[in-house]
C-alpha cells in the first residue's frame, strides 16, 4: 500500500471521489490554482477543471451558503475552511440551514455536505489559527462530526463522509498533517513514512461514521481521545507505565459508544482528553455518558484533561496544551483514586 | 430541444500566473493631477466617478502636480518618508528575526508603507484606528515605542499584550489602535460602532476602518457599510487593494464590479480610489475624508491602489501563484522611492541624505531590537508568565477558572 502523509490521504480522497462522482465539487479559500494554505487540494483544479475545484471569496459564510444550495441542487460539495477558526461567519449557515434543511423539509431538501477545517494548536498559531471549536458542532442536531487521527483514517472517514446524505464537519487536526505529535515539542518531528497508519489502501475505500478505533489495549482503565490526543495519551500511557487502554474516538457525533462503554466495564476507570476548552466541552457528553452507562462498574471519578478555559495563548501555548505531562498526572491520580 | 446552450460557470483568472510575464496593462493610470478635488460637502451622486479613477499627485519627474497636491511643508514629507523607510526597516529586521527563530511569525508591508504612514498623519489625537495586520505604519508615524513592538513581535517579558497574541496583532488605545482580531473584516463594522457612539456621545473623535482587497467579500464588510450609510457615521472606510489575498487575485472578491471602491455607490457613500504608492495622494485623500467625517459629512469610502510587494506572511510563498517578477512591473513604483525623487526634485533632499537618513534609522531599529531581545524572544530569554495566560479572560477570574489555574500550578 502507498505511504501517505495525512495532506496526501485527504487529498488522494477528494481525488478518489472526483473521480468516480462529478457531483462532487471542491472549494474554498486559495482552494483552487494554489491547492489550499495546507496544500490539501494541490493538483485537483489541473486535473477536474475549475468548475469544479476553485477558489472563493473570502467569505465563510458564502462558502457554506453556496455550498448548502448545490447540495439542495443535487451536487455534493466539499468545501475547505480556511482554519476552524474562521468557521464563526459561517455558524448561521451550518447550525440554522445545513443542519436542519432534511428536518425542515421533511426529507424534500437534503445536504449532503462536507466541511473540511484544519484545528486544533501546537503551531504557534494564537488565538484564532488554533481552536478546537467541535462541542459547538456536536450540540448541533443534524451535524455529523469526524475528527481523524491518521492518513488512513483520513482518507477512510472523509470518503464515508463525503458519501454519506447529511452535512459532516470534518476536523484536520492540523499539528497531524505531516506527522504524529505526542505533545513533546521539544523531540524531533516523527513524519508519518515513519508509522504504520499511513500506510493506505489505493482507490476507494471508507471506514465506518460512529466506528471507534481501539488504539492500544489495556486493563488498567480507559482513555477517551481524538485528533492530536491520541498520540499524548499513549505517550502518557507509556510514560506512566499504566495499562491504560486507549480509544481513539474517529466520529463524536455518531458516537461509538458501545466501544466506550464495553471498556470502561473492563477497566472500570475512564479518563477523557481532548484540546478543546473544557466547560461545555465535548469531555463533559463524555463523561455525563460514560457515567449513565458504565456507573456502577466505576471505580474512579471519570477525570477530564483538556485545554484551559481561556483564549489559545501564542507564548504559553505549551503551558495550555494538555500535553503528556498533564494527562499522565490524570492517568496516575485516576489509579490511586 | 431547447433555445439555449448549457450554462457555464464563470471562475476567474489573473492576467498572468507563474511563468508568464507580468502585465499590468489592464489597470487604467491617470495622469497625475489629472482627478479633480470636490468640496467635501459635494453631492456624493456627482462624483460618482471618482470611484472609477486613481487619484495621483506625484508625476514620473518626482513633481506634486494638480488640485490635490500642496498640503505638506518640507520638513513634514521629510518626516512621512523617515516614517516609512523606518517601518521598512522594522519590518526587515522581524523578518530576519523570524528566519532565526526568534518569533514565530511575521507579515511585512513592503511597497505599501505610504498608506498607513500617510493616514496616521492626517488624524487628530483621540481618533480611533480599526486596522488589519498590515497598518503598522499608524503606530510608527503615531510615535508608539518599536521597542515595545518588537516586545510584542517576541511574545518576550515585556510583551504589553502578555504573549496571549500572535506576532503583529498590536493594541494601542493610547495610539488610537484597536486589538487587532487576527479574523478578517470583523473589525470594519465595528469601527462604524465606534463612529456611531462618538456622535451619539456628541463627540468629535472620528473613526478609521480597515480591510483589505479579499475581506471585502466578507459579509461583515457589507454590514459595516449598510450602517455607515444609514447613520451617516464619522467613519473612514478604508480598503487597501494590494492586489493578492494570500494566493487568490483580486478579481475573485472584485467579481464584476469595476473597482473596490464603486462598492460604495449603491449605499450612497462617497467612493474615491488613491494611489496608495503616492504618499501625498493618500495624506491629501485622507485628509479630504477625515473633514468629511469631522464636519458630519459622514462617511467615506476610500480604495488604496497598492502591491503586495512581499509574500502574505512568513508562511507564503508567492512565487507558487504570481511570476516572480510581477511587483518590479507594478506601474504604481515604490512609495519610498517616489518620495525621496519628489523631495530631490524639490531641492529638499538628495541621494546623500538619503544613504545618511538610511543608516541613522537601521542604527535606532537595531538599537530597539536589542533592547526588545534582552527581554528574550519566543523560545529564550525572558517570557511572560504561565499565569498571565489565566488573566483577562474576565475582569475577574471566576472561580472555576481560578480552580483550573492552581491545577496549572502557577
Amino acid at each position: 500500500m502507498p505511504r501517505m502523509t495525512m495532506i496526501e490521504a485527504i487529498r488522494d480522497a477528494m481525488d478518489v471521489m472526483m473521480a468516480r462522482d462529478e457531483r462532487v465539487v471542491v472549494f474554498g479559500e486559495d482552494v483552487g490554482y494554489f491547492g489550499g494554505v495546507f496544500r490539501c487540494t494541490a493538483g485537483l483544479q489541473q486535473k477536474y477543471g475549475k468548475t469544479r475545484c476553485f477558489d472563493a471569496p473570502i467569505s465563510e459564510s458564502g462558502i457554506v451558503g453556496t455550498a448548502i444550495g448545490m447540495a439542495a441542487y443535487g451536487l455534493h460539495p466539499c468545501i475547505e475552511i480556511q482554519f476552524a477558526d474562521y468557521m464563526y461567519p459561517a455558524y448561521d449557515q451550518i447550525v440554522s440551514e445545513a443542519a436542519r434543511l432534511r428536518y425542515r423539509s421533511n426529507g424534500e431538501f437534503t445536504c449532503p455536505i462536507v466541511i473540511r477545517m484544519p484545528t486544533g494548536g501546537g503551531i504557534f498559531g494564537g488565538q484564532t489559527h488554533s481552536q478546537s471549536p467541535e462541542a459547538l458542532f456536536t450540540h448541533v442536531a443534524g451535524l455529523k462530526t469526524v475528527v481523524p487521527s491518521n492518513p488512513y483514517d483520513a482518507k477512510g472517514l472523509l470518503i464515508a463522509a463525503i458519501e454519506d446524505p447529511d452535512p459532516v464537519i470534518f476536523l484536520e487536526p492540523k499539528r497531524l498533517y505531516n506527522g504524529p505529535f505526542d505533545g513533546h515539542h521539544d523531540r524531533p518531528v516523527t513524519p508519518w513514512s515513519k508509522h504504520e497508519l499511513s500506510e493506505v489502501p489505493s482507490g476507494h475505500f471508507t471506514l465506518p461514521l460512529g466506528k471507534a478505533s481501539v488504539v492500544r489495549e489495556g486493563a488498567a482503565m480507559t482513555v477517551l481521545a481524538y485528533g492530536t490526543m491520541v498520540y499524548v495519551a499513549q505517550a502518557a500511557a507509556a510514560e506512566t507505565g499504566i495499562d491504560a487502554e486507549i480509544i481513539d474516538l474517529r466520529t463524536l457525533i455518531p458516537l461509538d459508544l458501545e466501544t466506550i462503554a464495553a471498556s470502561v466495564r473492563k477497566t472500570g476507570r475512564c479518563v477523557v482528553v481532548h484540546e478543546a476548552t473544557l466547560t461545555s466541552g465535548f469531555g463533559a457528553e463524555l463523561a455525563a455518558l460514560v457515567q449513565e452507562n458504565c456507573f456502577f462498574h466505576l471505580e474512579a471519578p471519570v477525570a477530564r484533561v483538556t485545554g484551559w478555559d481561556t483564549p489559545y495563548p501564542h507564548a504559553q501555548e505549551w503551558d495550555y496544551f494538555p500535553g503528556p505531562a498533564r494527562v499522565g498526572r490524570a492517568l496516575v491520580e485516576t489509579m490511586e483514586a | 430541444m431547447t433555445a439555449y446552450g448549457p450554462l457555464t460557470l464563470h471562475v476567474p483568472e489573473p492576467a498572468v500566473r507563474p511563468g508568464g510575464t507580468p502585465d499590468f496593462s489592464n489597470v487604467k493610470i491617470p495622469k497625475a493631477g489629472a482627478v479633480p478635488r470636490p468640496e467635501v460637502d459635494v453631492d456624493p451622486e456627482s462624483i460618482r466617478d471618482l470611484a472609477f479613477s486613481i487619484i495621483r499627485v506625484l508625476n514620473r519627474a518626482g513633481e506634486a502636480v494638480g488640485p490635490w497636491s500642496g498640503l505638506l511643508s518640507d520638513e513634514e514629507l521629510i518626516e512621512g518618508m523617515r516614517h516609512m523607510m523606518t517601518l521598512r526597516t522594522f519590518d526587515a529586521r522581524m523578518l530576519i528575526a523570524q528566519r532565526q527563530g526568534k518569533t514565530s511569525f511575521y507579515m511585512q508591508h513592503l511597497g505599501e508603507e505610504a498608506i498607513s504612514c500617510a493616514f496616521r498623519k492626517a488624524l487628530s489625537p483621540g481618533d480611533m484606528n480599526f486596522p488589519t495586520y498590515r497598518q503598522a505604519g499608524l503606530l510608527i508615524a503615531g510615535g508608539y515605542s518599536m521597542v515595545d513592538m518588537m516586545c510584542q513581535v517576541y511574545s518576550n517579558s515585556r510583551d504589553p499584550l502578555k504573549g496571549r497574541q500572535l506576532p503583529v496583532m498590536y493594541s494601542s488605545k493610547e495610539h488610537g489602535f484597536f486589538t487587532i482580531s487576527g479574523n478578517l473584516a470583523t473589525q470594519y463594522v465595528q469601527a462604524v460602532g465606534w463612529a456611531m457612539a462618538s456622535a451619539i456621545s456628541k463627540d468629535s473623535k472620528i473613526a478609521a476602518a480597515w480591510i483589505g482587497d479579499g475581506s471585502t467579500a466578507e459579509s461583515d464588510f457589507h454590514a459595516a457599510l449598510v450602517f455607515a450609510s444609514t447613520y451617516k457615521a464619522p467613519v473612514v472606510l478604508n480598503i487597501v487593494n494590494n492586489q493578492w489575498a494570500i494566493s487568490t487575485f483580486q478579481g475573485i472578491a472584485r467579481g464584476g464590479s469595476g473597482t473596490f471602491a464603486a462598492r460604495g455607490l449603491g449605499f450612497g457613500i462617497p467612493s474615491l480610489r488613491v494611489d496608495g504608492n503616492d504618499y501625498l495622494a493618500v495624506y491629501a485623500v485622507a485628509k479630504w475624508a477625515i473633514e468629511r467625517a469631522r464636519r458630519n459629512l459622514g462617511p467615506t469610502l476610500v480604495e488604496y491602489v497598492t502591491y503586495r510587494a512581499g509574500a502574505h506572511s512568513t508562511s507564503d510563498d508567492p512565487s507558487a501563484y504570481r511570476p516572480k517578477t510581477e511587483s518590479d512591473a507594478w506601474p504604481l513604483g515604490d512609495p519610498i522611492i517616489r518620495l525621496k525623487n519628489h523631495l530631490i526634485a524639490r531641492g529638499a533632499w538628495s541621494e546623500e541624505r538619503h544613504k545618511q537618513a538610511e543608516a541613522e534609522i537601521l542604527d535606532t531599529v537595531i538599537a530597539a531590537q536589542k533592547e526588545a531581545e534582552s527581554y528574550g524572544t519566543l523560545h529564550a530569554g525572558g517570557k511572560p508568565s504561565a499565569r498571565d495566560m489565566f488573566d483577562g479572560v474576565y475582569a475577574e477570574m471566576p472561580p472555576h477558572l481560578r480552580r483550573q489555574r492552581q491545577q496549572a500550578g502557577v
